[in-house]
């Protein structure tokens, strides 16, 4: 059976009142059990998926490859906390492979992202070397398809 | 040219869809959230849809066999045994038809004689009626009561039979009210048919979507196999409605003449959806887990929505409707339904959609999302607010 969790990450617009309802629970026990997941960092954020292009507001992002020396002792956590500091930066990963870290940046223009790259992440001392990646359209992302609105084509059976 | 003379009497005294006008309403309106649809609202499973591709890439575009593939058989005998605890011969006693209604359709005229009596209880999917009359057969209606949780009841039954009785419609699940039948309700239905020649049509479609407990099928009870013909499918169990792809389990002789109607008026069911359908009773079982999980969320949410903006909903254990009491607002479903539809713009369908009987309730489907359902709740309430003004 899909947890409070798998739901709420589907959709976090689910009220407290709502999921005790569709999985027949208590709603104190839910509004427990959302607030531990609070605490304890299991649930760290609620957001909302936003189709930028369809705005006034330009939007670009681009995947940077990073190479890293890894620190005695930290090996990568230093550089990469330094780095998820950034408002710019969305995802920060480590990776296995031929790079070490991946990193998300989301800009409202081109030159805005490169700026960022080369006057920021580039000039860091352990940064090896960059990579950039221009995302040039999102087909999916979080789970969603973007661009199609969903129609319902269903027909009647009377 | 003339066609009162042309057409044949039978065709023409059909009664038209009641609810066809209503929808064609709908159609023309913008902004209408609506819960009017009889058909799962998740897209084939891909595995299952995959199938069907490679079938058409190994250039599979011939008939299969009149009665189906057999290997499709002998999957939904082996089905029919996992789920159901049913045994069935796959080479003399099932047949793939094009949906399940194909499958009422063959069973009705199988075995109906001119004035033969069907028993139907109502409320009901629409297509009984119409069948037995194309079949000659005379329908008899028995009315399933909210007090008794539209069940059907042994009495009931038993006061509705006749020497000319032929066969009892038994559909449970139930469209459109939601009511299963537990082997102990079912044992009393058989105990009174056992000892009669009547035959019973178990319209089992709904059958892998329940609530709290497994389905029940009466072909299962003592001495009922022999004179029960099962009707299945794949469209509510699958989400397969568009392929349509259904079946009969029945006995050797029955599914003979079932057979041959099947074998002159289609053929055979399409053969890129056998294959699909193959797919589907191979590895296919965590879907329905999945989706029967998904569609009682949305049961619960639908049912306390209801009761919570003062509107009585019976709780349905089956299917994917609920069918709320709204006769206390003193007006015919229909106009409820209508009056819903152009001061709010939610649609439902009218009770009366299901039989006469229907009348005071209307069938809500919730195979919505969870946002769909809010949006059209929160409508609802507003509607009813201002009716209680």
């Amino acid at each position: 059976m899909k947890t409070i969790l798998e739901l709420l990450e589907d959709d976090s617009r689910l009220t407290p009142e709502q999921l005790a309802v569709m999985l027949d629970k208590e709603v104190g026990d839910i509004r427990d059990l959302i607030r531990s997941f609070e605490r304890d960092g299991v649930i760290l954020g609620y957001k909302t998926i936003i189709d930028w292009d369809k705005t006034e507001r330009g939007n670009v992002s681009a995947l940077i490859e990073l190479k890293v020396t890894p620190q005695r002792d930290r090996g990568f956590e230093k550089i990469a906390e330094k780095i998820s500091n950034y408002d710019e930066v969305k995802n920060c990963y480590l990776m296995s492979g031929s790079f070490d870290l991946a990193v998300l940046i989301e800009g409202r223009t081109m030159n805005e992202v490169a700026y960022f790259v080369a006057e920021k992440l580039a000039p860091m001392e352990s940064v090896v070397s960059t990579a950039t990646h221009f995302v040039l359209r999102k087909y999916k992302d979080k789970g969603v398809v973007y661009g199609s609105v969903e129609v319902d084509e269903r027909g009647h059976e009377f | 040219m003339d066609y009162s003379n042309i057409l044949s009497e039978r065709a023409v005294s059909l009664k038209p869809s009641g609810i066809r006008k209503f929808f064609d309403i709908l159609d023309e309106m913008d902004d209408v959230v609506s819960l009017t649809v009889g058909q799962p609202d998740f897209v084939t499973p891909w595995h299952i849809r995959e199938s069907a591709i490679e079938s058409l890439e190994q250039g599979k575009t011939y008939y299969t066999s009149n009665s189906g593939l057999l290997s499709m058989r002998e999957e939904i005998a082996k089905y029919l045994n996992r789920r159901f605890s049913l045994n069935y011969n796959p080479k003399t006693e099932l047949i793939v038809t094009v949906g399940g209604s194909e499958a009422i359709d063959i069973t009705i005229r199988a075995l109906v004689n001119p004035g033969d009596e069907v028993i139907i209880p109502e409320p009901c999917f629409v297509c009984y009626e119409p069948i037995t009359r194309l079949a000659c057969g005379t329908p008899v209606i028995i009315t399933t009561k909210a007090e008794d949780n539209f069940k059907l009841t042994p009495d009931a039954l038993r006061a509705a039979i006749t020497p000319c009785t032929k066969l009892l419609v038994l559909p449970f699940p139930n469209n459109p009210t939601g009511a299963i039948m537990t082997a102990a309700e079912l044992d009393g239905i058989a105990e009174v048919l056992r000892d009669t020649n009547i035959m019973v049509l178990s319209d089992e479609i709904y059958a892998e979507l329940t609530y709290g407990r497994r389905h029940v099928s009466i072909a299962g009870l003592d001495g009922m196999r022999e004179r029960t013909v099962v009707v299945n499918g794949f469209s509510k169990a699958y989400a397969m409605t568009g392929w349509r792809l259904g079946y009969t389990a029945a006995p050797p002789e029955v599914t003979y003449q079932m057979l041959k109607i099947h074998q002159f008026a289609i053929m055979c069911a399409p053969t890129v959806s056998q294959y699909a359908a193959l797919e589907a009773l191979r590895n296919g079982d965590d879907d329905i887990v999945y989706m029967v999980e998904e569609y009682n969320r949305r049961r619960r949410l639908i049912v306390s929505g209801f009761r919570s903006i003062g509107i009585d909903c019976f709780e349905p254990e089956g299917a994917f409707y609920v069918f709320p009491e709204i006769g206390k607002f003193g007006m015919p479903c229909e106009e409820f339904c209508e009056r819903l539809l152009y001061e709010e713009r939610v649609a439902i369908v009218p009770g009366t959609a299901f039989g006469s009987c229907g009348e005071g309730f209307a069938r809500v489907s919730y195979a919505y999302s969870v946002r769909h359902i809010t949006e059209a709740l929160e409508r609802m309430e507003a509607f009813v607010k201002k009716l209680r003004k």
